[in-house]
């Protein structure tokens, strides 16, 4: 019995510390099984996120941002980085709600929990903080100009799959 | 058995109850813009599709000057668009397009942001009906 209950605690205890390794693992040179969806950043699909505002841009996962910056983002539509892309009132309560819901800081995937932790103020811009910054350190501002990308936050351009929340590395594809 | 063919048998009829939505004529549209127009200016004739056209290709804001309806929607509103963020803009008339100016809701929504976006105020109603007719003229 008193033996039974310590392999049964010690297992625990293994498979606690196999769990911190995994999370503290580097997400782009692991090479353990299940490590895209690890990376993923999670991606809710919702048919009028799809429309309101994938129809002018392309679909930004929520799990980018943390949820004050969903908020501080939906607060100001009006001007929307330059652009008016005011809605109406009750159609904002209810994306605002759904990008709360699966922001970066609400997510449990790992990309999503990493870029919350790395975030401290409230950023309207992903590319602007750190934690783009870093992953992007090298690629050249010559590189962002290129006609089939443009911009940083054209991240399509790059990542294929960027809108069904997919960024792993092995898979970026920089245009001519 | 019979039961769950009854399940099923009511399941489909909940998939495939059509959904209607409502299209409301562009007619009625440009009525209600008519009336709006009245009230606002007692020289209020009726819709120009040259006016609209003009407004379509020119309207600018002073203040900013670089950019028109055509410069996301094209010159030609039968061909494609695109957003600034690099989305295509499926064509704006009606004849290549006739999902166009059947929304009332979806009309107004953009011309709150694109008027705003474009000349830095609201556009008026005679501005809307002139720019709904130039565009459902185009054949």
């Amino acid at each position: 019995m008193l033996w039974n209950q310590i392999v049964r605690v010690g297992l625990l205890g293994l498979a606690i510390g196999a769990t911190c390794l995994g999370l503290a693992d580097d997400d782009e040179h692991g090479e353990h099984e299940g490590r895209s969806q690890r990376r993923t950043i999670a991606v809710a699909s919702n048919p009028q996120y799809q429309a309101e505002c994938a129809s002018c841009h392309m679909l930004y996962p929520p799990g980018l941002l943390p949820a004050r910056s969903w908020q501080a983002m939906m607060g100001g539509l009006k001007n929307h980085f330059g652009d008016n892309a005011a809605l109406d009132e009750k159609t904002t309560a209810e994306l605002t709600q759904f990008l709360v819901k699966n922001a970066a800081d609400q997510s449990s995937a790992s990309r999503s929990q990493k870029i919350a932790q790395s975030i401290k103020d409230v950023p309207l811009r992903f590319t602007e903080t750190a934690y783009f910054k870093r992953k992007h350190h090298e690629i050249s501002s010559q590189i962002w100009q290129r006609k089939a990308i443009g911009s940083p936050a054209k991240c399509v351009a790059c990542h294929s799959r960027a809108e069904a929340g997919i960024f792993d590395e092995d898979e970026v594809r920089i245009p001519r | 058995m019979k039961n769950s063919f009854f399940r099923s048998t009511a399941f489909s009829l909940l998939v495939f109850v059509p959904v209607t939505v409502f299209a409301e004529p562009v007619s009625s549209m440009l009525a209600r813009y008519r009336d709006e127009a009245r009230k606002s200016s007692a020289d209020f004739q009726e819709f120009s599709i040259e006016r609209g056209k003009r407004f379509y290709l020119q309207a600018k804001a002073s203040a900013s000057g670089s950019i028109s309806c055509a410069t996301c929607h094209t010159v030609d509103p039968t061909q494609l668009g695109q957003t600034r963020a690099g989305k295509v803009i499926e064509p704006l008339a009606p004849t290549a397009n006739p999902k166009r100016f059947t929304d009332a809701a979806k009309v107004e929504k953009w011309f709150t942001r694109n008027c705003d976006d474009v000349l830095k105020r609201n556009c008026s109603a005679q501005e809307k009906g002139d720019f709904i007719s130039y565009l459902v003229s185009i054949k």
